[in-house]
């Protein structure tokens, strides 16, 4: 099957090394512990493989088969048929990291477009090849910071309404740093207000990490806050949505520093948590501050065109231990289809997208807050997610929509002990008017139940 | 020829994909917060086909041909897997849905924890690391938090072996300790009495990669183990070298304490272009309760009417999580299809035909090239792609030559104990016809060096490209296609 080798072809090589049995090359290993017995169950044919999991797969009952009103970090948006095929292609899946340029043209390539892609998507001057996802992302903005001041600023300022799985992410990777502090303010409220966090920011702050839209769908002018971080001499990054950057003005326009983010909007599958994206975007000036891989334009002996990994400097397998991230594999393909993604959908087809979402967004929290007992909490514009108030607990709500085939908002009392029957509700361009009507109807019929 | 980019064949007010008419009354939209500008490029869906199928054709891929890149395990990736890990079912399971909608997705996750833990013969394992660098990171957080949990701060120190992957230094000093380098003996085992001195009550523990980046077994593997658990240390396994391990020996029975798993190296899931992979750890019993959060694990048995409920577990002493959500689901579904279509039987004969392939190349090709460590290999082996009679030839050229030869090039310039490294890791996917073909290409170009050394020199010369300007690229920082200012 996967192993090529004949009983001839296997005694001609054993012959050739000067063994009897594939076991001699195994005598360097403690005949104690050599060949255990493993308890797993015998090898399938492919036919009993795809059998099998596809009989698991058919025991989940997923978006596919299911109207979809959850996001908070993850969403379910519609992946062109393009994207798929091209990766699909064997040339790219079934290569690895770009050591040889030479051979490589074509990831390193489209590297360079993904980077130009969330440059001009995001504002920023550059960007890197990617990360492990948004919540990495976001911790290795908080270290590229704090390293950029040496440690000598240790406090970072996190507002309390970023993704609560990227706050615990930030706070296991600080745990490492000894003599760093992490900010974050207790108040937990759909109305945190950005100016109100910039006043935490001091001398011995390092960065002020923002979400835009944040966890609860807020979008708030960040300009303020921008400056006066600014004014004491810290960064600013922010974790954006980047279908909301589609319509909305890019964090650039505020004068960040770091813009980071989950890249799974971007074509690609919710696959139950990952492979997903993380993008890191920031001005020309850090570029040699940031961690994770770069590729850059350069031209061959002939003058031709070409594409190289650069500032290899900064990493892993030539800084060693002075390096201040381990990052080497990324999410490459994850990059790529994103690259398609963003091309095929270009300028027109984002826009298209990005107000798809608000719209229905905006209608499906209009008629939410037309029923009696639910309220909309964001009294902030917001984009594509929104907090409704409910008149009892959210996972009762969510498991009568459940019987009757709809995937209800995220229950903010799992993240947030204070938020009780608090849900937070996502709306996508593959939700219909019906899907929207059907929710609608079933948080009704759920406040009797 | 070079690929215009996507920028280039842009074309204002094309497009490549139209979504359906809104279907519910448009909303006011927040006049503030509009962007005026969004500078992405238009094009049709068959100018984005023809664009990446160009692409794809500029790039090398183990489809394509042998892939000997050592230390990645570039083997064969079926194609099964990728029709298991895009079945709508699990393609379309949001990560937070309610954990009685995805009993199958969990399933699989329990599985593959379950398996992982009997070929590894660790008592418990986390599926969240990212790739293998995050899986060294969640091992040596253990590691960090284990000493603390015993109120033990002195240990601040973790021993990496000079033959142990390239990470594991940047690792340790980011999870807060200071790596220290433990030499190698002759045969390219770790120096047991450089060890002993090395280990005292300031040392966490040992990263050990085993086989090394050698490809060698360290023959004083439990005499090792044995050192730094005396000290009170702890001995973290890099397992990406655990293909050559698979059903002939298990980590855990030989006193590792942790050791993470690649998925994309060992239990064939893609390389991806350089991601996405998968770095489960495994833990000894004594360490379950400091793995990241969560954990999958039946939280309800099952009776004789009902299956049982399989959900998210939160360990008591969690370092924390370490990335969102569970993951890399897609690439767990692809390396359990792998495990279950080979049972125990075929595990053990993937370890066995690397290691066959491996010392077969290194048995033809030690004639031609210097083999510092002349033992019994593992997977893969280390040659020098240098020779004194050969003046300035390196292993670069080497590497470049190789290219016209039609494969790609070995790991070049690593492990940094060997002088103009090339390491070599055939996997067991390669048939002897390859490797013959390889061999025969390896001696043509150390003949070449001797008496053509110009044909290295100037290699590649079939490629699509030729050598580019590494310094160039630093130095201009070209690294955007197209800015709106541009214009």
């Amino acid at each position: 099957m996967f192993i090529p080798h004949t009983d001839v072809e296997r005694q001609e090589m054993l012959k050739t090394i000067g063994k009897k049995e594939l076991s001699e090359l195994f005598n360097v290993i403690p005949e104690e512990f050599r060949y255990p017995e493993l308890d797993i169950p015998p090898a399938l044919s492919e036919m009993e493989a795809q059998q099998q999991f596809s009989n698991l797969a058919d025991a989940n009952n997923a978006c596919d088969e299911m109207a979809c009103f959850l996001g908070a970090g993850a969403y379910n948006h519609y992946v062109p048929a393009t994207v798929d095929f091209l990766l699909h292609r064997g040339e790219f899946f079934t290569a690895y990291t770009p050591y040889q340029p030479e051979i490589s043209q074509g990831t390193l390539q489209a590297i360079f477009e993904f980077q130009s892609l969330i440059a001009n998507l995001t504002g920023m001057d550059i960007a890197n090849a990617s990360h492990y996802d948004g919540a990495t992302a976001a911790a290795e903005a908080c270290i590229s910071a704090y390293h950029h001041f040496r440690g000598k600023r240790p406090k970072l300022v996190l507002s309390p309404n970023l993704n609560p799985q990227y706050l615990e992410t930030i706070h296991t990777y600080f745990g490492m740093l000894d003599g760093s502090k992490l900010l974050v303010p207790e108040e937990q409220t759909a109305f945190s207000d950005p100016d109100q966090l910039a006043t935490l920011v001091d001398d011995q702050t390092a960065l002020i990490l923002m979400q835009y839209p944040d966890f609860l769908g807020n979008i708030y002018d960040l300009t303020a806050l921008t400056t006066k971080a600014h004014e004491q001499g810290a960064l600013v990054a922010v974790s954006v949505n980047p279908i909301a950057l589609g319509l909305l003005k890019p964090p650039a326009d505020f004068g960040v520093d770091f813009v980071v983010g989950e890249g799974q909007p971007l074509g690609i599958p919710m696959s139950f948590g990952g492979p997903y994206l993380g993008f890191f975007a920031t001005r020309k000036e850090l570029v040699r501050k940031i961690s994770g891989r770069i590729v850059g334009e350069t031209v061959d002996g002939q003058g031709q065109r070409g594409y190289v990994l650069t500032l290899t400097a900064r990493e892993q397998h030539i800084r060693r231990e002075k390096a201040t991230s381990n990052i080497c594999t990324n999410q490459g393909l994850m990059a790529l289809a994103a690259t398609i993604y963003l091309s095929l959908l270009g300028k027109s087809g984002l826009r298209q997208v990005a107000e798809l979402c608000y719209h229905k967004a905006h209608y499906a929290a209009q008629q939410i807050a037309g029923l009696e007992g639910y309220k909309l909490i964001n009294n902030q514009p917001f984009f594509n997610e929104f907090v409704v108030e409910c008149p009892k607990n959210v996972s009762v709500i969510n498991q009568h929509m459940l019987e009757h085939g709809l995937i209800g908002g995220y229950d903010l009392e799992k993240s947030y002990p204070k938020l009780k029957n608090q849900m937070l509700v996502a709306v996508t361009e593959l939700n219909s008017r019906e899907e929207i009507d059907l929710l609608v109807d079933l948080l009704e019929e759920a406040r009797h139940e | 020829m070079s690929e215009p980019t996507i920028y280039e064949i842009s074309s204002p007010g094309r497009t490549g994909i139209e979504y359906a008419h809104l279907d519910v009354p448009p909303s006011e939209l927040p006049d503030a917060f509009l962007r005026e500008e969004l500078p992405l490029p238009e094009l049709s869906e068959l100018d984005i086909v023809r664009h990446f199928t160009h692409l794809s054709k500029l790039n090398y891929s183990i489809d394509g041909g042998f892939y000997p890149l050592g230390s990645c395990t570039m083997k064969y990736n079926p194609r099964i897997n990728e029709v298991t890990a895009r079945m709508p079912g699990f393609l379309k399971a949001h990560p937070l849905q309610p954990i009685e909608t995805v009993q199958g997705s969990l399933v699989i996750m329990y599985l593959l924890q379950e398996t992982l833990k009997e070929i590894t013969g660790f008592d418990a394992v986390t599926l969240q690391p990212a790739a293998g660098a995050q899986g060294e990171l969640v091992g040596s957080l253990i590691m960090r938090a284990y000493h603390r949990s015993r109120g033990d701060l002195k240990r601040t120190k973790v021993l990496v072996p000079d033959s142990a992957h390239g990470t594991n230094p940047a690792t340790s000093s980011m999870a807060g300790f200071e790596p220290v380098n433990v030499p190698s003996d002759a045969r390219g085992n770790v120096d047991v009495d450089r060890l002993r001195e090395l280990c005292d009550d300031t040392t966490a523990g040992l990263m050990l990669t085993n086989p090394n980046t050698l490809g060698l077994f360290d023959e004083h593997v439990l005499e090792v183990i044995d050192i730094v658990h005396q000290a009170g240390g702890l001995v973290y396994g890099d397992g990406a070298n655990l293909n050559a391990l698979l059903g002939v020996t298990r980590p855990g029975d030989l006193g590792f304490d942790i050791m993470h798993i690649n998925l994309h190296k060992t239990f064939s899931t893609p390389h991806g272009g350089g991601g996405p992979g998968s770095g489960p750890v495994a833990v000894a019993d004594f360490l379950a309760d400091f793995l990241p959060d969560p954990i999958v694990a039946i939280i309800e048995e099952g009776t004789d009417e009902m299956p049982p409920l399989y959900g998210f577990v939160h360990p008591p002493h969690s370092i924390g999580r370490i990335k969102s959500f569970h993951g890399h689901f897609g690439i767990i579904v692809r390396a359990l299809t792998y495990i279950m279509m080979q049972g125990p039987d075929g595990l053990r004969s993937v370890a066995e035909h690397a290691v066959l392939n491996a010392n077969y190349l290194m048995e033809l090709l030690k004639q031609d090239y210097t083999l510092p460590y002349d033992r019994d290999c593992m997977h893969e082996f280390v040659l020098e792609g240098v020779w004194q009679d050969a003046e300035g030839v390196h292993a670069l050229d080497v590497a470049k030559r190789l290219m016209d030869y039609g494969m790609h090039p070995p790991t070049n310039y690593f492990p940094l104990i060997v002088n103009e490294a090339l390491m070599i890791e055939p996997t067991e996917t390669e048939s002897k016809q390859t490797l013959d073909v390889f061999v025969d290409a390896m001696k043509k170009i150390a003949k070449e060096a001797h008496e053509q050394p110009e044909l290295l020199h100037e290699a590649p010369h079939n490629t699509p490209i030729g050598r580019l300007d590494e310094v160039k690229a630093a130095k201009d920082l070209v690294l955007c296609c197209w800015r709106p200012e541009e214009e």
